[in-house]
């Protein structure tokens, strides 16, 4: 009896343990959610949400101010969607290519290589981009400045390609074997099996895939700081120099006097991205939830 | 019974890498008659089943020795077409397996990846198939639904429907009744009776009752080898071998 008592409390403590534990990291979480709102929020009574989204102009510290983000939006949108452009296809089919292609040999080197791809710390890609690519650039276009959107776009692509590729390697890995060998029962080719079982058949991973992909890439700070070239206007050509939205609030906030406008509206800049990659996160968690595929064979 | 031999093989091994699965087997299979293997698990059966439609070429480091005919040629000589050998020899697998797809585009599937395009063809070869496998009438009027949502019975017999649709005329069944409860199973094995007037059938099955229910001839494998082979009331009466009759009266495996 003494015994039973005994494991009975040590279950107890480990339980509240864990609970204890995984409530702290939440708290946290949402204090950091908390605190960016309570330092954002306080640039709207200077400036409305209108203005502040749509606005053009971005001089935080002019006389008088202006705080229109619109700028710092459209760079994060071209970057990332050029980004995307590049590191969709690539990612995909790669992990096609590695997963139900490749033989394991090619498999064994390629696997490693794109994951170290992802073990690349952000500042190195950035000075590869800055040092390696932007004179390249300047070269090749003739163009006055090789720090611009191209140029982010192609080492946030690099960045955004080894989450891609693995997170879909995973999503085809989980299509089961015997759809597979179904496929190729009825004669169709290796070719046919890939594109109208296993790909349809892990489409929902392969979105949630490229959406947390592009939200890698949207988030990124160094890498554009780096390279996007930093200018704070809406861009007309893909080699005019952009400013996203982490670039700003990294490159001013050191510079900003403590709970100025300048400083509120930075953090509202944060609350703009923060929505920005929730809203990504929820369509992927939606995509994945909703084209699930339910009910294997069962008696 | 002196039907045609459809498919043999002669003196077959398989090996996965250096082990050797099954060894030097010699086995005949004639047109419209049921053929069953039988035998304790990791016997061999279902890796001989496999290889007659080339199934375990993507397995990687596998390979095949001696010889497997299908109408007398050779279907592992070099320059035999293995999407076509499968077309030809069809299967049905263990666990049932609809692709996630509609009932209709998973029984027109093997259809489309064989050309056919014509929408009214494909209606009337899904339609037949699936009458073919007992289950038209039960999904005549669903047939825009999910196959996940069918039933494990009636998803297997969808898979039989969807070998059918592409015209095979072998049909090898992986114990195509080891997820069934016994109605669905019975379902099955009536379906098999009946399909063997048009196709040539290899059952691999674990249920001796319905190795004897459903087959003409049996063979009986154990270790990597075919240890009897006859016809299955002999079989199942008075066997030659002491093994199989060890095994047939449930005193191993």
């Amino acid at each position: 009896m003494e015994k039973a008592k005994k494991r009975h409390i040590r279950e107890y403590l480990i339980e509240k343990w864990f609970l204890f534990l995984a409530t702290i990291s939440i708290i946290i979480l949402g204090l950091i959610v908390v605190f960016l709102f309570k330092e954002g929020l306080p640039i709207f009574k200077t400036v409305s949400v209108g203005e502040f989204l749509f606005g053009q102009l971005w001089y935080p510290t002019d006389e008088p101010a202006d705080f229109g983000i619109l700028s710092i939006i459209v760079g994060s949108l071209v970057v990332t969607g050029i980004s995307s452009m590049i590191a969709v296809p690539l990612g995909v089919l790669s992990a096609i290519y590695i997963s139900e292609i490749a033989g394991p040999g090619v498999k064994e080197i390629l696997k490693p290589v794109v994951e170290l791809l992802a073990a690349l710390p952000s500042v190195v890609i950035g000075f590869f981009g800055m040092v390696v690519m932007a004179p390249f650039f300047q070269k090749v276009f003739n163009i006055p400045t090789g720090l611009n959107i191209v140029n982010a776009s192609l080492m946030l692509a690099m960045m955004a390609v080894p989450t891609i590729s693995s997170l879909t390697e995973d999503a085809i890995h989980a299509v089961r074997r015997e759809l597979r060998e179904a496929s190729l029962a009825l004669g169709a080719t290796q070719w046919e099996t890939i594109s109208r079982v296993i790909v349809p058949a892990s489409l929902s991973g392969i979105c949630t895939a490229i959406i947390l992909g592009m939200s890698r890439a949207i988030g990124e700070t160094m890498v554009v700081l780096m390279v996007a070239g930093g200018a704070a206007t809406i861009p007309e050509s893909i080699f005019d120099s952009v400013r996203p939205m982490p670039a700003s609030i990294a490159a001013e906030m050191a510079e900003t006097p403590f709970r100025s406008d300048h400083y509120h509206a930075l953090f509202a800049i944060g609350i703009v991205l923060f929505i920005t990659t929730f809203l990504f996160n929820l369509i992927a968690d939606y995509i994945s939830q909703k084209y699930k595929q339910v009910g294997t064979a069962t008696l | 019974m002196s039907n045609k031999i459809k498919m043999a093989t002669r003196n077959m091994s398989f090996y996965y890498g250096d082990f050797k699965a099954i060894e030097g087997i010699t086995l005949e299979f004639s047109e419209n008659q049921v053929t069953a293997l039988i035998g304790p698990s990791g016997c061999g059966k279902s890796t001989f089943l496999r290889s007659l439609n080339r199934m375990n070429d993507i397995i990687p480091g596998t390979r095949v020795e001696g010889d497997v005919f299908l109408d007398g040629e050779n279907i592992y000589a070099s320059g035999m077409d293995m999407v076509e050998i499968r077309k030809r020899v069809g299967m049905v697998f263990q666990k049932p397996n609809p692709f996630p797809k509609t009932i209709f585009n998973d029984v027109a599937y093997g259809l489309r990846v064989n050309g056919v395009k014509n929408k009214s063809e494909l209606q009337d070869r899904v339609e037949a198939s699936l009458k073919a496998a007992a289950i038209w009438d039960e999904v005549k009027d669903r047939l825009n639904e999910s196959a996940l949502s069918l039933s494990g019975g009636q998803q297997q017999r969808l898979c039989i429907a969807r070998a059918l649709a592409i015209g095979p005329e072998v049909l090898l069944l992986d114990e195509p009744c080891s997820a069934l409860d016994p109605i669905a199973t019975q379902k099955i094995e009536e379906l098999i009776r009946e399909l063997k007037k048009n196709y040539t059938i290899i059952i691999v099955t674990h249920n001796m009752q319905q190795a004897a229910r459903v087959s003409d001839v049996t063979a009986f494998f154990y270790m990597g080898r075919l240890i009897e082979v006859n016809k299955t009331e002999i079989m199942f009466t008075k066997p030659s071998i002491k093994q199989t009759e060890d095994y047939i009266t449930g005193r191993f495996g």
